[in-house]
Formats: structure tokens, sequence, C-alpha cells
């Protein structure tokens, strides 16, 4: 991916009064990719997104598109467009007329507008429904309608502001596959905010974490997920435990440290020094339990109870109470081999995990 | 025995509402000149109406400045409602209760404030004087009759517009217009017949120079009551009839 930017923001500052809703933030948006920020509410996402649409203006800073500084220019002179939440169709036009609004404001000629229309018709897949008035749509039609509406125009980057909020959960999986499909098939870059971590692991090529108006962490959702650079990002993207520990020896590339009295060997990606007060976070699915019954414990690992046994079907969740008083949160995936191995409730076990499979920080 | 009730009650109160009219436009059609019991049908009263020129010519002036006067509060109340949506300005909140303020002053007051300011800015009197009274007092009920429509769009349709390649202009045109349309052509038919039948500010703000018809008809009043007065009051009810029937076939289809 070692192309320009396409579009670039510069220590951007925004305020509202005495609130900071961006903070000196910057962010490199490439050509064709599809890039979510994710945060909680209130992070600023929408903020960014109004600021590279041009309905704000920014405080410092500046956002350079295509190489060009945006500074002034009125949203409707930039190749940007928008997908709002609400959608806000006009009401008093049909679907036709609705995307073909875009078109008309540029002048084209009839057959030309009538083309294209057909074109970002066929791409959402709303033939037959041109001659409605959106009221008469479902919600779902009416998120294609703005879909289209705004792709008609062939913008170089399409701001999709948590579009797919408004939509119950069978719909919203539906059109996370049909974005994807849009999104490949139009290869324009995509910069999607939702606040939804599943929505965004599943559909985004980059995921910037958002926090407080800055970039917490930039990267593919596997390394979003695997490898969190900071709590935040940690507890904001799944679930995830974390173990207090204390660094005691210090190797090449490795470490040991003491959780609850035991020596865990961790992979010393940080340079932590012997001494030194970590946490260790480890993701649900990375945790191993067994059961006292089967084996007694060789390699350094956390005693504990079941609590709570919940059967998912592929999986099984297990809530166990650990000897030193915490409660940790551990998914199993079902072994076709052992199937006489069944978690019970009050049943001891002990907990592990591969070597570098944690995060230390 | 409910339902004969309700209706019953329904009834009662149309009746007590239009009774009164009914019984003018009867009238206009008795040909006893002074009293008031039936005296056979004739169409003379009509007659009369119309071959009297001043009281037609205060009836066209009374249309002409109904009309002028509710077309320019209607342009001036939209345009002043859309910029209180759009533009955020120092003050914007004080001068937007002020709109309500102007709407619910007693007719009296505005009457004699605007016949002072008219004499302390040097104007007499007359058709212009009449004309910018109505624009004043209809403005307030157009501006508040839109900006209640306004109010109620998705709060991002001109972001949405500006966004598409409308500018400023064009998104008035071409979103803002069209969707206000409703709001617009109900506060123009107010504005109209509140113009149409003010009496009392009218009385302040125009001269003997320009008789409009309410005045007109109040000042024949008071010399007694003439059949040709049921008549005209009659066609003006027929003319409020046409107005309102014509918003509603306006909105109804609207609504659809
Ligand atoms: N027009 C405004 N006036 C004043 N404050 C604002 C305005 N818009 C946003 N803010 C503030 O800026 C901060 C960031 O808001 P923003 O809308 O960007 O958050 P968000 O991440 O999109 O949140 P959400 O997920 O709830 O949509 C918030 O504290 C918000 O209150
Ligand atoms: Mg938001």
């Amino acid at each position: 991916m070692e192309k320009a930017p396409i579009v670039r923001l510069r220590e951007v500052t925004k305020r509202f009064d005495d609130v900071v809703a961006v903070d000196a933030l910057s962010l490199d948006i490439f050509q064709g990719e599809f890039l979510t920020l994710l945060g909680p509410s209130g992070c600023g996402k929408t903020t960014v997104l109004r600021l590279i649409a041009g309905f704000e203006s920014l405080d410092e800073g500046e956002i350079v598109m295509n190489g060009a500084p945006l500074n002034g220019t009125p949203p409707n002179r930039r190749n940007v467009n928008t997908v709002f939440q609400s959608y806000a169709l006009f009401p008093h036009m049909t679907i036709y007329d609705n995307i073909a609004f875009g078109l008309k404001m540029k002048q084209l000629g009839k057959s030309l507008i009538s083309e294209q229309v057909d074109e970002a018709v066929s791409i959402v897949k709303l033939q037959g429904l041109e001659n409605r008035k959106p009221h008469q749509l479902s919600g779902g039609q009416q998120q294609r309608v703005a879909m289209a509406r705004a792709i008609v125009n062939k913008p170089q980057v399409l701001l999709l502001d948590e579009p797919l909020s408004a939509l119950d959960y069978r719909l919203r999986q539906e059109m996370e596959i049909e974005l994807k499909r849009i999104h490949r098939k139009l290869g324009i870059t995509f910069v999607f905010v939702t606040h939804d971590q599943e929505e965004a692991i599943s559909m985004s090529d980059r995921i910037a974490v958002m926090n407080q108006g800055r970039i917490e962490q930039i990267g593919t959702p596997t390394r979003i997920y695997e490898e969190p650079e900071n709590m935040f990002v940690a507890k904001f993207v799944g679930e995830i435990n974390i173990f207090e520990g204390r660094i005691i020896e210090v190797y090449n590339g490795s470490a040991t440290v003491d959780i609850h009295g035991r020596p865990f060997k961790v992979l010393n990606r940080k340079n932590f020094s012997t001494g030194q007060h970590v946490k260790v976070l480890l993701r649900p699915e990375d945790l191993a339990v067994t059961r006292d019954e089967d084996s007694r414990p060789v390699s350094p690992s956390l005693g504990g109870v079941i609590d709570e046994v919940i059967y998912k079907g592929k999986t099984v969740d297990l809530i166990v109470s650990l000897d030193a008083g915490e409660t940790i949160f551990v998914t199993q995936f079902f072994n076709e081999d052992q199937e006489d191995v069944v978690f019970r409730q009050g049943q001891r076990v002990h907990v592990d995990w591969p070597y570098g499979w944690e995060v230390v920080l | 025995m409910k339902k004969i009730f309700q209706s019953a009650y329904l009834a009662f109160i149309f009746l007590f509402l239009y009774i009164p009219i009914i019984v003018l436009v009867v009238y206009s059609f008795n040909t006893s000149r002074f009293s008031t019991n039936w005296q056979g049908f004739t169409l003379d009263w009509y007659r009369v109406l119309f071959t009297d020129g001043p009281l037609m010519e205060a009836f066209a002036n009374s249309l002409i400045i109904a009309l002028s006067s509710s077309t320019i509060a209607t342009v001036l109340g939209t345009l002043g409602a859309f910029a209180f949506y759009r533009y955020r300005f120092l003050g914007r909140k004080i001068m937007y209760s002020f709109v309500y303020v102007l709407m619910m002053s007693p007719d009296i007051v505005m009457g004699i404030s605007l016949l002072m300011f008219f004499i302390t800015i040097g104007l007499s009197v007359g058709a212009t004087t009449l004309l910018l009274a109505h624009v004043t007092f209809c403005l307030p009920f157009v501006m508040v009759t839109v900006y209640a429509r306004i109010s109620g769009f998705d709060r991002h349709i001109i972001d949405v517009a500006k966004d598409l390649g409308a500018s400023e202009l064009q998104m008035f045109r071409h979103v803002m217009l069209p969707m206000l349309m409703p709001a617009i052509i109900a506060g123009w038919l107010l504005s109209f017949t509140l113009s149409l039948d003010d009496v009392i500010v009218s009385f302040f703000t125009t001269g003997p120079s320009f008789e409009i018809l309410p005045l007109k008809i109040y000042s024949m009043v008071r010399l007694g009551i003439k059949p040709e007065i049921n008549a005209l009051s009659a066609v003006m009810f027929l003319v409020s009839l046409l107005t309102v029937t014509i918003a509603h076939f306006f909105f109804a289809k609207e609504n659809k």
C-alpha cells in the first residue's frame, strides 16, 4: 500500500466553545481504502468527517486533498460526498430526482444524467423504485437511495457517518456486505464512522480508534485486535482479560512476568526492565482452560473454579473465578476428539496460554 | 344513544356558529328594505351593490392592499424564517421572540404606534402607509408559519444539498422553496384574509384619500344596516369560503 495519501489531516484541531472536539489530529487517508473511524460517543468522529466534507471550519492545522490545501473550500466544491446517518433524503422529490440532484446541480445533459442515475440505481439495487417518494420506501431502501445519491457524483472520497445505525440487526448485516461490495466495485475511498467495533472489524481495511479527539491507534483490524497499543484500544475493541504483573527477569526478546505469584514467560516487545509493573492482556479465545481432573499443571498456570458455562454452538464461554480473586472470561472451541470433556460449574481448572499470544503493556 | 347525542351536540355548535351568517345571506335576498320580516325574493340589492361606485372602489382598494401586502409579507417572512433557521447570530433567540410579541400585540396598540411612526417620519396617511401597516402585521404570521415547518426538517437537509454541489441559491431554490411551499401558501392565505378584514390598524393608518371596504362598511353601518351591506357581506363570505376550499384542496393533494 505505498500510495500517496489522497487526503491528509495535519495537526487538525476543532473547538466548539470550550469543548475540544478534535485535538491536533493527524491522519493519512489512502486512495481506494476502506478506513473506519471507531470510537465511543462524543470522541469527535462526526466532527472529523464534517471537517473533511467542509461543513465545519478548522481552528488549527490543515487538510490537504490531492496535494492542495482545502482551507476555505466550501462543501459544494469538494470532490467528496457524505452519507448521513439520518439519510436526509429530499422528501418532495422522487427517488430518481433525489439521485439525480448532484448531477442536475452540475447542469449535465438530460440523457447523461439518466444514464448515470440508472447506473447508480443498479449498483445499489433499487431498480423499479425510481418513481416513488422517499416516505414510500423501507429504511433499508432509503439507505440505498442515500448511497446512490452520493456515489452518482463519483466522488474521490465517500464519507459515511454511521450509515447503518438506524437499521435493525439483520438488515444491518446485509447492508455491511452490500457496502463492501459497493466499495470493491467503485474502487473509491470510503471513510466510515461507527462506534460498533464488530462492524469496524468486519468491514475495514484500516481502523483508526479514536478517543477524546485523538487517534489512539491506527492499523489493520487484525493489528488493532491482536496487538492493541494501549489500554484504551485493548478495552474498546473486543473482550479482554487484564492481569496485573511485575517483570522479574528479562532475556533477549522475552521476559518473565510474575502474575499472582506464578512466573509466566512472555514476549518482551517493549523493552521492559526488571521490577517494572505491567499489565498482561489476553483475549478470551487465547486462553486455554484445562480441567484439573484431566491433567495436573506442568507449566505455570492460574488455578480457579468454573463459575458459569455458556454454550454457543461451536464454542463455549466460561467464566472462571481465579483463586487470586479475579474473574476472567474464556472462550473455548469444542475439541471433536475429546467429546467427553464437558465443562461444568464448580469444576476446578487451571488456565494458561501459548507463549507469545499475550500483549504486555 | 351516545352517537345521537354526539351528533346533536356537533350540530348545535355548527348552528350556533353559522346561523348568523345564514340569516345574513337570506336577508340579502329579501325584498323589504327596512323590516326584518321576509317579503319576497329579490336580487336587487346585489344590483345596487355592484353599481355603487364608491363601494366598489373601496372593494377594489381592499383587494389591491390585501393582495400586495400578503405577497410582500410572504416574501419577506419566508426569507426571514429561513435566515433565523440557517444563520446563527447574536440575539437570534430574542429577536425571534419579538416576532411573537408583534403577533400578540393588540391591534389598537399597533395601529396607534404605526400612526405615530408615520407622522414622525413625515409620511401622510394613505395607500402607502396602509400597505406598510398591513405588511407589518402580516409578517409575523408568515414567519411563524414558515419557521414551524422549516424546523421540522431533517437538520442535515441543507448540508446534503451543499454536499451534492448546490450553491446557496440552488439549495434555496431546489430544496428549501419546494419543501416550504405548503407553509408559504398557508402564510399567504392567512395574510390575505387578515389584511382583507382588518379594521382597527387600517383605521389609524389610512386617510380619506384611500378608502377600503371594512372601514367603508363600518361607517355605513353606523347609519343603520342597509340590505346592500347584507349582499356585500354575503359576497365576502363567499370569497372566504372559496379561499378555504382552495387551501383545503391544495393541502389534501400535498398530504397524499
Ligand atoms: N455543533 C456543535 N456545537 C457544540 N459542540 C459540538 C458540536 N458538534 C459536536 N460538538 C461536541 O464535540 C464533541 C465531538 O462530537 P462528535 O459529534 O464529533 O462526536 P461523535 O464521535 O460523532 O459522537 P457520536 O458517536 O455520538 O456521534 C462532543 O463533545 C460534542 O458535544
Ligand atoms: Mg457522530
